[in-house]
């Protein structure tokens, strides 16, 4: 295991041009197609009028109803025939427009398509990419609000990845579709209309290196997926009292870049790792689980998870706004752990500081 | 052509019951589910394929992995758990693979390769080859979702895929009866607009003949088929045994199956010395195989974590 060295953030890309995530996504669904006639996009809905989001627009025009098309309501069926393309060298890119819908296909990703590669000796891989998109707020409500990422963690065989801005959206998309191992490719709905700088040309993010999105030396805040954005917003609440968060986007998952959320709490002595899903047996368990393992002993800890409240997620807007953290209730958690105290302070809202506002009607 | 059916029958047939005489030595530590009974089906199917058309199968896989010309040695060491096998001792009897053979895989889980059949055959259709994919599965497999959902996107797209379905009568210990209130199979993938027979499992000629017929056609004009083909498993569901004294069928229920055995139905229609020449060789293959098991390494401790991922530069693992 090499030791932790301090790395320093990934310098932020230089480009000009802006670019909403559901952009980046379809324009690196697009350079890929164009750079590998293996490379496939199927699901449902990915060739109806809406393009899921807009992510798929113009591919089935581009590159014809054989390399881009809807599926009928078939996600076991067309899991399972997804690693056949694969198995036969294509690249398939499911698009599931709800992460939700995952559990119907559950056997043919975590029996079939993690482990082939293992159980048939290397004979075989299955480079196959599953798109799918957790829902938030407007009152998505029990079956179309889950983040089943840390299930997927959970299992070998099976890389996860969960970019927060558009720049990653780009390059982890590209990154996962050239990976000749099947990775699970997590979209948060609220992240999809936010813009960022976007290179034109192609690139990857590889799998296995977090970013460090802003220094600090109190306490480190690791944001998974949506909570990302939060945690950013948080940072910037607890500047206004004096404290300085460092704040850190995973981006992938599985493998996890352990390393540097490591250093960086080393440093800091408290973490609070935020996602969007359950606590339970989940993202920030693991990170919070392995940070501990790593650094007992070494320096005084200060830990904390923060995710869904552990109970299904409800439709009521004033219940919806319990279920999830937000900036504010990370800045005070924060600040609390820094402060060994129960403060009991809450930020008032800034206007600047917002959440991001979803309107229905889906 | 009898010869060469002959021998892949008789060479199953004598591998699993090597498998069987073996297991109480417990160096087979691998649940095995023996095609004893069953052989003829992917005997007859897989003699009309060319090398490179591709097999996807079951749990069941021995008869299909070897039918379809699936290494014998490295089958028998993959029993034993050995570095040499055909999964490098990290499958198992259950996960048999030999993809220049063109046998694609075999799960655990009962119905799955029956999807990733179909996406085989999207992705030749792309590539507008003239292979085909033939997908075995049992009785059992049709009343899992992702068989109606197969035939259905089989059908939209028009797959080169033959459905194979091995209907021996029981899922484990439960009559097809049991299972299924309408126990027509070929009826269900005809109502998804794709053409169905009946076949006799026991009828090996039959089936190669058959198979030969229904391919030419899917060569040249694509689409799937389906075979429903009849036949009965001999031995218990998993493990070397006889299981008749369970209860849950009775013996002279085997009977007619064991008297229309195609092993010694087609022995009877060949030249007695021909015969011979097959039983030898096979005998000393077998013996081979087996030896070849019992001295090859297990796989190094470093294999435990190894193929997990594809790392950068590795090439997939060929024979």
């Amino acid at each position: 295991m090499p030791s932790p060295a301090v790395k320093p953030p990934r310098p932020a890309p230089k480009t000009d041009r802006t670019l909403s995530f559901v952009d980046a996504v379809r324009e690196a669904a697009e350079l890929e197609m164009a750079r590998d006639p293996n490379v496939i996009v199927f699901g449902l809905d990915v060739d109806d009028p809406k393009a899921i989001q807009g992510t798929t627009r113009g591919l089935p025009e581009r590159f014809g109803p054989e390399r881009c098309f809807g599926t009928p309501l078939s996600e076991d069926a067309m899991t399972g025939a997804a690693i056949g393309m694969a198995l036969a060298g294509l690249r398939p890119v499911h698009v599931h427009i709800r992460m939700d819908f995952l559990l119907l296909a559950m056997n043919q990703l975590l029996n079939v398509a993690a482990k082939s590669r293992y159980m048939y000796g290397g004979r075989v891989n299955v480079p196959l990419v599953v798109r799918a998109m957790i829902g938030k707020s407007w009152g998505q409500g029990a079956q179309h609000s889950q983040g089943l990422h840390g299930m997927f963690m959970h299992v070998p065989g099976i890389k996860v990845v969960a970019p927060a801005t558009p720049y990653d959206a780009k390059g982890c998309l590209a990154a996962a579709v050239r990976d000749d191992n099947p990775v699970l490719y997590v979209e948060h709905r609220l992240l999809h209309f936010t813009k960022g700088p976007v290179p034109e040309a192609a690139y990857t993010v590889e799998p296995g290196k977090a970013r460090v999105t802003r220094r600090g030396a109190d306490v480190t805040l690791v944001g998974i997926s949506s909570m990302q954005v939060e945690c950013l917003r948080a940072a910037a609440y607890l500047a206004d009292v004096g404290i300085e968060a460092e704040v850190i986007d995973p981006i992938w998952l599985s493998p996890l870049d352990m390393d540097t959320i490591c250093e960086s709490v080393e440093r800091t002595g408290r973490l609070i790792v935020v996602d969007t899903a359950w606590t339970n047996c989940g993202a920030a368990a693991e990170i919070t689980a392995q940070v501990a393992e790593r650094l007992q002993g070494i320096r005084d800890l200060r830990l904390k998870r923060m995710g869904f409240a552990p109970t299904t997620c409800p439709t009521a807007p004033n219940l919806e706004d319990l279920f999830y953290p937000n900036a504010r209730t990370v800045a005070a958690a924060a600040r609390d752990l820094v402060e060994d105290v129960k403060t009991g302070w809450l930020p008032a809202e800034r206007a600047d500081l917002k959440s991001i506002e979803f309107k229905g009607p889906f | 052509m009898l010869a060469r059916l002959y021998r892949s029958l008789y060479r199953i047939r004598r591998v699993e019951e090597e498998v069987a005489r073996a297991y109480p030595t417990d160096k087979i530590k691998s649940p095995v589910h023996l095609s004893i009974g069953q052989e003829a089906v992917s005997v007859g199917v897989c003699a009309a394929l060319r090398p490179t058309d591709v097999v996807f199968g079951t749990y069941r896989g021995h008869a299909l992995y070897l039918a379809k010309g699936g290494d014998l040695n490295a089958m028998v060491a993959e029993l034993y758990g050995k570095a040499t096998g055909c999964a490098r001792g990290k499958g198992g009897s259950m996960h048999l693979v030999d993809t220049a053979a063109g046998v694609m895989g075999t799960s655990a889980v009962v119905g799955t390769t029956i999807a990733n059949a179909a996406g085989y055959a999207y992705a030749l259709k792309t590539r507008r080859s003239d292979a085909v994919v033939v997908s075995f599965f049992g009785d059992g497999a049709s009343e899992e979702g992702v068989f109606a959902e197969t035939l259905n996107f089989a059908s939209l797209k028009s797959l080169p895929v033959l459905f194979v379905c091995e209907n021996n009568g029981y899922a484990i210990h439960t009559s097809q009866a049991k299972r299924q209130g309408r126990p027509d199979i070929a009826a269900r993938a005809e109502a998804y607009g794709i053409p169905a027979e009946r076949l006799d499992g026991n009828d090996v000629v039959g089936l190669l003949e058959r198979t030969r017929t229904v391919l030419s056609g899917m060569r040249a004009l694509g689409g799937p088929h389906f075979f429903e083909v009849k036949t009965y498993r001999l031995r218990e569901h998993v493990g070397p045994g006889r299981d008749f004294a369970l209860g849950y069928r009775a013996e002279a229920e085997a009977e007619p199956w064991v008297t229309n055995d195609p092993v010694q139905k087609l022995a009877a229609r060949l030249p007695a010395g021909e015969r011979v020449a097959i039983e030898q060789e096979v005998e000393a293959e077998v013996a081979a195989a087996f030896a070849f098991a019992e001295a090859s390494p297990f796989p190094a401790a470093g294999e435990l974590m190894t193929d997990i991922y594809q790392e950068a530069g590795d090439a997939l693992a060929c024979r």
